[in-house]
């Protein structure tokens, strides 16, 4: 899969010293040129989509670096445009929902987004969590780990077994690549958010139980027994030794 | 073994086996009790059968005097008109007789033998009534007071004396009696009169037996018995088969009605006929329909509230995003404002913060309404869960100048707890104590036993008035309006917290004593499903007034209900930090873990 936003960078809304492309997609026009504003002031570059069936025509015109998405949209649900994102592109996807349920929160997640924020959003963590999403850190050294019968390519952001690559998401890498460097070590699902998501307080394990799940989908031989990354009961995860 | 010993030994054993048998004996009458009391065929097959069997048996003894009766009248009027007649063939027989004479015994003794053997002619005593008999005849002397010669013929010692004399005296009389014949006892009618002969008085008796009466009045007997077991029987059977037709349907009414009870409010009875178990279903029917209509509506207006609310809540959402980022903008450039707009803007986010807590609260309590509140459970250690419960007020503990002091196990308490609502309920329990607590001390305790896992949160503050222990809980209640407030509590926090504490099955209880302070105590089974019988530490201090709410309506007496539940470790344990001078020593991990107030925010 293509990294849409190269290997290198930062730690602002910048990439490669460029401003980072932020597509709104949300409905309410005060909502959306609010956020617009909020996000341009962060150092972002904005562009806002008002209805679901636009945004995917958005995408593939502007190729944002990320998309930060309202659930409830008109013409199209957020969850669809969600998926019909996913099956095109590895894009960081943000959800911002006024519906906190589990069943929806999960529901959106599972659809394909790496984040979520319930409505209203503290501008100061949605600008941080935009970040974590875009954050790279530069000059990766050549890493190579395995765990299980995985090989990753850290800096390749390629995961492969028996030499088949295997396609994530970058969120799912991410998450991967935490697991492994440190292989037998268990995490616990907090130190998973601040790692991975970059939650600076503790936040809403599900994130993590979705975001496992997903990830063993792809890597796993049998999701249902997973032998790479595994279930610490009462505890977190941990990453099969090689 | 010595003797007194054995003996011992088996008084026990007697007495034992006695236990045992009038346990077993009690058991069986509580069992017959039991369908006594259940079955309402049983009770009216047995009350028939009661009391047709004393009906019966009633019926049978008339019945059986009436029949004997009858027997002994024919009896006796066959035996009299036979004992005239054989009156008059031995005065003919011994007319002739002379008194004196010596011969008198032989004679007698043909006069019998008349008796007995009738003369082929067939005029004789006619047997055939009567049946067979046995004569006696005495003479009994002459009529000038010459005593009798005490000649007879006969078993006169069969003859009863009083019968003797009446016919002494010159009367008919009979009478029955019983003699005995060989081994055998007999009754025998004896009929016993004078006969006149020549100048001499001699009795003539007559000794039916009534063997053939008797054989017939036991087999009416035996027929009799017989009878009117096969009727108890037959009514027995009667009574049950009537009683099924009217069980059957109360049965099967009771076995609707409790499945309407149990919430299948589609359930209505079969009604068949015109009769009365029909007029009984078309009523419970038409109850049934006029309760369920009631429970729609009444579902129906519950649901359009509870929708109400949630749909308020995330329509409020969106507007609510726009005016919270334009006001941390406003926040974030406040140095480019003018200064009279710095305080304003200030407010303006923190009542934004107010408002989204609100907002958060109603949106929690509709759930719960509507019953969608689902536990994300997971086994956890409690402690980090309090430890973040903790952290996440250290800044509100700081503004209120209340030291907080933690008291908990150094190993592991592992729970199946929903860690976010417990982090949740433990939250609400120290600002709620924060808020009152007028800057003295909280005391968080930690304890668990093998069944539960215990938070208690004291402060000393203003305490609860008498009776306010349940109004604590009420949604949007105020202990006093007038009161400081510095964390802002949207009023719904403890009704949540006691939703949450309901939700794991758990109790959540409140002291409290005016001056004295307040006291939380949360209680959670430590496997999820268990049911909580007791808690490991104790709700108030130990003064006899405390008091506590109870969501669990069985134990409706905690003051008698909670000293036997409490863990006497669990009492040490409280002992031991109060003695606890310095909360950082007191509170290590938390001290590790706290997270500073959010950067940014007043």
């Amino acid at each position: 899969m293509s990294r849409p936003n190269g290997g290198t960078v930062t730690d602002s809304a910048t990439i490669m010293g460029m401003a980072a492309r932020v597509l709104v997609v949300e409905d309410d026009p005060a909502a959306a040129e609010m956020l617009a504003i909020a996000l341009r002031q962060a150092g972002f570059e904005t562009a806002v989509v008002s209805e679901g069936p636009k945004a995917m025509p958005a995408m593939r015109e502007l190729k944002p670096d990320l998309v930060l998405l309202d659930l409830m949209l008109p013409g199209m649900s957020g969850i669809d445009v969600c998926r019909a994102i996913r099956a095109e592109s590895g894009v960081p996807i943000v959800m911002l929902t006024a519906k906190s349920d589990t069943v929806d929160v999960v529901l959106g997640l599972e659809s394909g987004a790496d984040d979520y924020m319930i409505k209203p959003p503290k501008t100061q963590e949605l600008v941080a969590r935009l970040r974590a999403r875009l954050r790279r850190t530069d000059a990766e050294p050549a890493e190579q780990l395995t765990i299980g019968d995985l090989t990753i390519d850290v800096p390749g952001h390629q995961v492969s077994r028996d030499g088949t690559p295997i396609a994530l998401t970058p969120l799912e890498f991410d998450l991967l690549v935490a697991l492994a460097r440190k292989p037998r070590q268990v995490f616990t699902r907090e130190v998973l958010l601040e790692q991975v998501w970059g939650y600076r307080h503790a936040a809403d394990t599900r994130l993590v139980n979705v975001h496992v799940q997903r990830l063993r989908s792809k890597i796993e031989r049998d999701p249902e027994h997973p032998e790479v990354v595994l279930t610490v009961r009462g505890v977190g995860y941990k990453a099969n030794t090689p | 073994m010595s003797p007194r010993l054995r003996a011992q030994s088996a008084v026990t054993a007697l007495a034992g086996r006695a236990s045992e048998a009038s346990t077993v004996a009690s058991e069986l009458t509580t069992a017959a009790g039991t369908v006594w009391r259940r079955s309402l065929k049983v009770r009216v097959v047995s009350s028939t059968v009661a009391l047709s069997s004393t009906v019966v048996l009633v019926l049978g003894m008339v019945l059986q005097a009436q029949l004997a009766q009858r027997l002994i009248e024919n009896k006796t009027q066959a035996a009299l008109l036979q004992a005239d007649n054989s009156r008059v063939l031995v005065e003919s027989e011994l007319g002739a007789v002379d008194p004196t004479s010596a011969s008198l015994a032989g004679r007698l003794t043909t006069a019998i033998d008349r008796l007995t053997n009738p003369d082929p002619t067939g005029t004789g005593p006619a047997t055939a009534s009567a049946g067979a008999y046995e004569p006696v005849l005495v003479d009994g002397g002459g009529p000038s007071g010459e005593a009798g010669t005490g000649q007879k013929i006969g078993p006169l010692d069969d003859v009863p004396a009083v019968l003797q004399s009446a016919v002494e005296r010159g009367a008919l009389a009979h009478k029955i009696t019983t003699v005995h014949r060989g081994t055998a006892a007999v009754t025998m009618l004896v009929v016993g009169m004078p006969v006149a002969s020549a100048g001499r008085t001699m009795q003539l008796y007559l000794l039916f037996p009534l063997t053939a009466e008797q054989r017939t009045l036991t087999l009416v007997q035996s027929t009799l018995v017989v009878g009117g077991v096969v009727l108890l029987i037959l009514i027995a059977g009667i009574a049950s088969l009537v009683t099924r037709q009217v069980v059957v349907p109360i049965r099967q009414a009771a076995e609707v009605a409790e499945r309407f009870a149990d919430g299948h409010l589609d359930e209505r009875m079969p009604v068949v006929g015109e009769d009365d178990i029909a007029r009984l279903g078309t009523s419970f029917n038409e109850m049934a329909a006029s309760i369920q209509r009631q429970i729609r509506q009444l579902e129906e207006f519950g649901e359009l509230q509870r929708g109400f609310t949630s749909d308020v809540s995330h329509e409020l959402r969106t507007p609510l995003t726009t005016v919270r980022v334009a006001a941390d903008l406003l926040y974030d450039s406040r140095d480019k404002l003018h200064p009279v707009l710095h305080r304003p803007t200030e407010l303006l986010v923190r009542e934004l913060d107010r408002f989204e807590a609100l907002l958060a609260d109603l949106l929690e309590i509709s759930r719960v309404d509507a019953g969608v509140a689902e536990l994300q459970i997971d086994t956890v250690d409690v402690r980090t869960t309090v430890a973040r419960a903790v952290a996440s007020v250290r800044a509100v503990a700081d503004r209120a100048g209340s030291p907080l002091e933690l008291e908990q196990p150094a190993d592991e308490v592992h729970a199946e707890i929903d860690s976010r609502r417990v982090e949740r309920i433990v939250r609400n329990l120290l600002t709620n104590a924060l808020d009152h607590g007028e800057g003295c001390p909280v005391q968080m305790t930690v304890a668990a036993d093998a069944h539960a896992v215990a938070v208690l949160v004291r402060d000393h503050g203003v305490g609860l008035q008498p009776g306010q222990q349940d109004l604590v809980f009420n949604r949007f209640w105020r202990g006093d309006p007038s009161r400081d407030r510095r964390t802002g509590g949207t009023g719904l926090g403890l009704s949540i917290s006691l939703e949450d504490a309901r939700l794991h099955g758990g109790w959540l209880q409140a002291w409290g004593a005016p001056g004295q302070g307040s006291a939380f105590r949360l209680t959670l089974p430590r496997s999820h499903g268990d049911e909580l019988t007791s808690s490991p530490l104790p709700l108030g201090p130990d003064d006899v007034s405390r008091t506590s709410l109870l969501p669990d309506p069985a134990a409706t007496d905690p003051m008698v209900a909670e000293p036997d539940g409490v863990n006497p470790e669990a009492a040490d344990r409280v002992v031991a930090y109060r003695e606890v001078p310095d909360p950082a020593v007191a509170d290590p991990g938390v001290a590790d873990t706290a997270v500073p107030a959010e950067p940014g925010r007043p």
